[in-house]
């Protein structure tokens, strides 16, 4: 019998490695250094499994799972890398790059954004399916910030920050599938909203350049999501 | 002695920044060009598309009635085509006019806004497009090379491996903007 019943082995390509139960792939894998890119995850945040950018192989499961929300378990051989995971990812950023309408020359976030660098890191140099060029709004009406829905990747992190984090609940998500948006309240005007506290967090974990501060764009656009772990500390360090 | 590569250059729906990039390998550009030679660009005076060329550099995105024609019989007459920065990758600013469609958008520029001879030009320019496309979505493209511009340097390697007769791929190493 295993000493500690709380931990697993598995493998992640190839090499074994042991996890806490409760970890996901993606908490062990990154524990080992082993780079699973991530798009709707955040440390800080609860986990969604929305962009499916985190997909691994897991022998024996008939489909590719997200590492960000399967947990760990004993004996799993985990693959982060091959030729159909690849794909399957390169696949995925072209669609987000398609459905919307993306011009990096142009948009405040150029240099300092998510999607755009997991290009690069993915290696994906044009986008094989047919743009759509969707008409979209763009709301300034807030005094501080602006979110431009051409830019939103609907990975909810706004949504989930504002509520988990700040409590204010004033983001939420519409619609179903392609028509789906990200809504201020009850699809008010940002500015007009009684709920948004003004405290600028959804900003800073928005990995693109839906959301932005008015004041700094391009290059001096760098957001700071990494504010979350450490306040999550801090919380804890009060609780009695 | 080998026969050198042809090289043409084109410009479609684009700002020319492409070719500033391609300008600003500045003295890299002489160390490249003992290996080939420019046989249609806007930088030379040739009035029509050679038979053939070996490669052949498009900058901006399809966006005209002309362009659709150029690129048709510039692909028909390359062999290696490369879709050079972002408006030739993605349309681009170019085709930020897509979400509005044509004519509001002349309307918008030629008799909204203008203040003199309000009219939309019909005479002596090609008709657009009813979408701005890119170069891809309309020919079969070899590579790949996004950037707005993409950079001298990031050129420079597309060149010097094209010269080399490797055909490169920029996954990794550029991304749109
Ligand atoms: S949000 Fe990112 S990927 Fe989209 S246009 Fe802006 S920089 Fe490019
Ligand atoms: S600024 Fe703060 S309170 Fe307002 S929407 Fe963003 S996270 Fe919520
Ligand atoms: S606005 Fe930003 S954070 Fe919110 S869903 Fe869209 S991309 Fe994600
Ligand atoms: S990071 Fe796992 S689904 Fe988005």
């Amino acid at each position: 019998m295993s000493a500690e019943p709380n931990v697993r082995t598995l493998t992640i390509d190839g090499e074994e490695i042991s996890a806490r139960s409760d970890q996901t792939i993606l908490e062990a894998a990154r524990e080992h250094n082993v780079d699973i890119p991530t798009l709707c995850h955040l440390e800080g945040l609860s986990e969604v499994g929305a962009c499916r950018l985190c997909l691994v192989e897991v022998k024996g499961a008939r489909r590719l799972l997200p590492a960000c929300v399967t947990q760990v378990a004993e004996g799993m051989e985990v693959t982060t890398h091959n030729p159909k995971i690849d794909r399957y990812r390169t696949m995925i950023l072209e669609m987000y790059f398609a459905e919307r309408n993306h011009v990096c020359s142009v948009c405040v976030a150029n240099g300092n954004c998510e999607l755009q660098s997991l290009s690069l890191k993915l290696g994906m140099t044009h986008v094989e399916i047919p743009y759509q060029y969707p008409r979209l709004p763009v709301d300034a009406s807030h005094p501080r910030f602006t979110v431009d829905h051409n830019r939103c990747v609907l990975c909810t992190r706004c949504v989930r920050v504002c509520s988990e984090v700040e409590g204010a609940n004033t983001w939420g998500v519409m619609g179903r599938g392609g028509q789906s948006m990200v809504i201020t309240d009850l699809k008010q005007p940002w500015g007009d909203s009684e709920t948004c506290t003004s405290c600028g967090k959804c900003v800073q974990v928005c990995p693109t350049g839906a959301l932005f501060e008015k004041t700094s764009v391009g290059s001096k656009a760098h957001k700071h999501p990494e504010f979350l772990p450490y306040l999550q500390i801090m919380r804890e360090g009060e609780k009695p | 002695m080998s026969e050198l590569t042809t090289l043409a250059t084109v410009w479609l729906d684009g700002c020319s920044g492409c070719h500033m990039s391609l300008l600003d390998m500045d003295e890299r550009l002489i160390e490249l060009s003992s290996q080939f030679r420019l046989v249609y660009s806007p930088l030379v005076d040739r009035k029509t598309f050679p038979d053939h060329v070996d490669v052949t550099l498009v900058e901006g995105a399809v966006a005209s009635e002309d362009d659709l024609k150029k690129i048709r019989k510039i692909r028909e007459h390359t062999h290696i085509l490369v879709s050079l920065g972002d408006c030739a990758l993605t349309g681009n600013v170019s085709a930020m006019r897509n979400t509005f469609g044509v004519q509001p958008v002349m309307l918008r520029v030629y008799e909204q806004n203008a203040d003199l001879q309000k009219q939309v030009p019909t005479v002596g320019v090609p008709a657009l497009l009813d979408r701005v496309r890119p170069v891809h979505e309309v020919v079969p493209v070899d590579v790949f090379v996004p950037g707005c511009p993409p950079s001298a340097d990031t050129i420079y390697q597309v060149l010097s491996e094209l010269l080399a007769g490797k055909v490169p791929t920029l996954g990794g190493v550029a991304h749109f903007g």
